[in-house]
């Protein structure tokens, strides 16, 4: 192992300058190197300053930020001194950045080739003719389609997981030495994600270029990387090649993370429902966006969808985004009104606006959002958010309401000291839990649950999917869990609805979705939920190609 | 240790203990409280003593606003002397007393016509944001027109119709002052109302007025308070000009504006400039200084002020 050392972090410590003047360690003491052709991975949950090590490697620090020691060189070239003209030099040019999302990274306005190329004709390694040569060898790399002609479009005109490889094109093309990749596939859907993993993978192993990949996903770290770097909290807890950091983790923190991440469980689950006894039945319900929603919706979104929910019982619905899911969720909770078909509730045939409820339907059909950030309100105490549906539905005043406010806190594993908080206070995973407790204060038969996990880190994820489960243990309540990801559904759900453009494509118990023969959108969905191994992406991939080919033939996209 | 860290081919392991817990990591360190810098507090203290002459000057002056401080030496212009610290005015009247005088009227019109602009504004705009489309189309169109008119132009065809009085100033600088207030209030409650937790209280059944009141109005508050300040500003200028222009405050009341007005000719004939600088250093401390702890709280407040308005 002599190859070269393209990069490499000298005792990196980097600062945060508060207003006051005082400075808080955001990266500790960093070492480490990464060598020609190498794809070195950090792995850290939001706060353990892989970003922040990353941008490192070009020279850049985001403001308030300060190295305050060690050095960052490329090609033992110090980062660290160098001005802003030097580094200009190297950007683009030495060194490329990939950030974590490709709509916000494309200007609307201009062409896609122009984007691409740009750099590398500024920079003069690269007539534009050339440019435009070598970035169609680069879209055939990426197995875009139509590879001739797709530079000539703009941004909106190609897909999100499109224009994240065109990213990877734009960095590409100034044939960078080292690339940063920083949370490249997170946004995207799981049947999209595997196929730019595949594509940076083999474009990196083409070019031989070396890379710095951020993320928090072990799974996908497994599937790119040779060497793993885990940070934690701006420290490096455990350091060493992919195969071994993965099969045989040694520190305490890398085996929690990989606890995290969730195998597709066994099949044979057994399911504790009371299958007799319906708080939800979906009859025949269509729905839609635009014009007259309540007979004629102009854009159609679900299509005749029929679904039960057992008391007690929790039903996964899965599928990629754009699928009707959280239109779905949307429908039941009555915030838009089904045009056909009903919805009952305890029998009852529920109204399909919101606004026509009485409030005690209202109570039994609590909402929970995806982004705690936003779902609660930042101006209101603790205590006043998780207050108000005690006295709205319940009519619980005073001192009783302080002290079921105090129960509910518990209930969600948070400390009493936070009932006089405001949310800003809270960190991601805390706040989600608060935005939970909201809605178990109201009692509620079913909880609608919209991707609640899936703006977390992998860890503060799996702790909130734990709490669930023993909620629904001790108190009873039916879910709606909604999802893109298929391991966090399975591993929570009794049955499982998988929807496809609008339409349930199937339905049954976890098992019965899970054991083939199935529809060849869950194949789909299930072939493309990574493993925790080296070498499952090769795998997987005929898996996902057959799935594919099949679904095309049925539905004629 | 440190070979061990540096060398990139062993398996690193950093050293731990058992009984650390790998806790949940805090994403975002609190913010601070909201503190005032020097500035902030430089105008904190000027605001706050126009704000005690504007209640109290009329009690504390020397002289009535018409007395003459030396009647048997008549002569405009005088320079400042003892028994009229900052000399005398136009008519020999003491310019200190007449700057006490007008702190009250200046301050008490303009807060009368913020007040008024913004509870008009503050009221339909957010209304506005949560009524139906149809409303909101009408309301903005009416604020619309009522921009397009150059206000100094809108107040001198007002007095000019209805004569000059206090009252009639007042209603002038709340309508002129209403439409921006409107836009402001309109673009804070559009933006809240789409947050989920708004529709989280919709979902839970809440009426109009909790939504308004307990979601919206205390997201919309910072940014409006802050707004408050610098149309406070531009309020009590326009009451000066269409003093100075003689349409504001009448003679012989004092008023900071119409004082400028009425001391011009200080600048060609008199011994001192004192009565024109008076009255225009008045206006100038207590509109920066105001502008000092608006720029405090908005800054506070995300900065992001300045894009909406």
């Amino acid at each position: 192992m002599n190859k070269k050392v393209v990069f490499e972090a000298k005792n990196l410590c980097i600062n945060a300058v508060r207003d006051d003047g005082s400075e808080l360690p955001i990266v500790k003491d960093i070492n480490f190197q990464v060598r020609e052709g190498e794809v070195v991975a950090l792995i850290g949950e939001s706060g353990s300053g892989k970003t922040t090590i990353a941008l490192s490697s070009l020279g850049y620090c985001k403001p308030g930020l300060k190295i305050s020691n060690g050095q960052t060189t490329l090609f033992n070239q110090d980062l660290t001194t160098m001005n802003i003209e030097e580094l200009r030099q190297i950007r683009g040019e030495k060194v490329a950045y990939l950030a974590q999302s490709a709509i916000a990274t494309f200007n609307p306005a201009l062409k896609i080739n122009e984007q691409v190329t740009e750099s590398a004709v500024i920079h003069g390694s690269k007539t534009q003719i050339e440019a435009n040569e070598f970035a169609k060898g680069l879209y055939h790399s990426l197995d875009l389609p139509n590879p001739e002609h797709i530079g000539e479009r703009y941004p909106h005109q190609v897909s999100g997981g499109q224009l994240q490889r065109l990213m990877a094109a734009m960095a590409l093309c100034g044939e960078p030495s080292l690339l940063v990749l920083d949370e490249p596939t997170t946004a995207l859907d799981v049947t999209t994600q595997i196929e730019v993993l595949k594509a940076f993978k083999k474009v990196i192993r083409e070019r031989g270029a070396a890379a710095i990949y951020v993320t928090h996903d072990l799974a996908v770290v497994a599937q790119i990387a040779d060497r793993i770097v885990v940070l934690y909290s701006g420290d490096i807890q455990e350091k060493g090649s992919a195969n071994e950091v993965i099969s045989k983790p040694r520190h305490p923190y890398t085996k929690r993370l990989m606890q995290a991440v969730r195998p597709l469980p066994a099949a044979g689950k057994k399911t504790k429902a009371n299958k007799t006894d319906k708080v939800i039945q979906i009859k025949g319900v269509s729905a839609g966006y635009g014009g007259d929603v309540m007979s004629k919706p102009k854009e159609v979104i679900l299509k005749d969808i029929n679904l039960e929910l057992s008391r007690g019982e929790v039903l996964g619905v899965i599928g990629e985004s754009g699928s009707g899911k959280s239109t779905l969720a949307r429908v039941i909770a009555g915030l838009l009104p089904s045009f056909k078909g009903e919805i009952l509730l305890d029998g009852e045939k529920l109204k399909p606006r919101l606004e026509d409820r009485p409030r005690s339907e209202l109570r039994k059909i609590q909402f929970v959002y995806q982004m705690a950030d936003t779902a609660i309100n930042p101006k209101q105490t603790i205590g006043n958010i998780l207050g108000r549906p005690l006295e709205f539905y319940l009519n619980i005043y005073g001192n009783k309401q302080k002290e079921r406010v105090l129960e509910l806190l518990d209930m969600v594993e948070l400390p009493k000291e936070f009932y006089t908080r405001y949310p800003h206070e809270l960190s991601g995973g805390q706040k989600q839990r608060i935005n939970l407790a909201r809605a178990l204060a109201a009692e509620p038969e079913v909880l609608l649950c919209d991707e609640v996990t899936s703006a977390l880190d992998s860890i503060v994820g799996a702790n909130v999917i734990d709490l669930l489960r023993g909620l629904r243990k001790n108190l009873g309540v039916s879910f709606v869990f909604i999802s893109h990801d298929l391991s966090t559904v399975s591993a929570f759900a009794d049955s499982i609805a998988v929807m496809y453009k609008g339409i349930i494509a199937e339905t049954g118990s976890v098992h019965k979705v899970l054991s083939p023969p199935s529809h060849p959108y869950t194949d789909l969905l299930i072939s493309s939920v990574p493993e925790l191994r080296v070498g499952w992406l090769e795998d997987a991939d005929k898996n996902i190609q057959k799935a594919k080919t099949l679904l095309e033939k049925e539905y004629i996209i | 240790m440190i070979s061990d860290k540096n060398n990139e081919d062993k398996h690193f392991v950093a050293p731990y203990s058992k009984e650390v817990s790998f806790d949940e990591l805090q994403d975002a360190p609190p913010s601070g409280k909201f503190r005032l810098s020097i500035t902030g507090k430089l105008g904190v203290i000027v605001v706050a003593f126009w704000l005690f002459v504007a209640v109290f000057g009329q009690f504390l002056a020397p002289y009535e606003e018409n007395d003459l401080p030396f009647p048997d030496d008549y002569s405009e212009f005088q320079k400042p002397r003892a028994g009229a610290w900052l000399g005398t005015d136009v008519d020999d009247r003491d310019i200190l007393s007449r700057i006490m005088y007008g702190a009250g009227r200046t301050i008490g019109i303009s807060l009368a016509g913020v007040l008024i602009a913004y509870v008009i504004g503050v009221t339909l705009g957010i209304g506005s944001s949560i009524a139906g489309s149809r409303i909101d189309q009408i309301l903005t169109q009416f604020f619309n027109i009522m921009l397009a008119i150059p206000t100094i132009m809108f107040g001198l065809v007002v007095v000019a119709a209805v004569g000059s009085s206090i009252p009639v100033l007042i209603i002038t600088a709340g309508a002129i002052f209403s439409p921006v207030v409107f836009r402001l209030s309109r673009a804070l409650g559009m933006e809240i109302m789409v947050m989920d937790f708004v529709e989280a209280a919709k979902v839970r059944g809440e009426g109009y007025r909790w939504i308004i009141f307990k979601e919206i109005w205390p997201n919309a508050a910072m940014p409006l308070i802050s707004d408050f300040g610098l149309r406070f500003i531009y309020v009590i200028l326009f009451v000066s000009s269409l003093s100075f222009l003689g349409l504001g405050v009448q003679p012989p009341l004092a008023d900071w504006g119409s004082m400028v007005r009425e001391n011009l000719g200080a600048l060609q004939y008199g011994e001192s400039v004192i009565p024109i600088l008076a009255p225009a250093i008045a206006i100038a401390s207590l509109t920066v200084a105001i502008n000092l702890i608006v720029d405090d709280v908005s800054a506070h407040a995300g900065g992001k002020l300045s894009g909406r308005l």
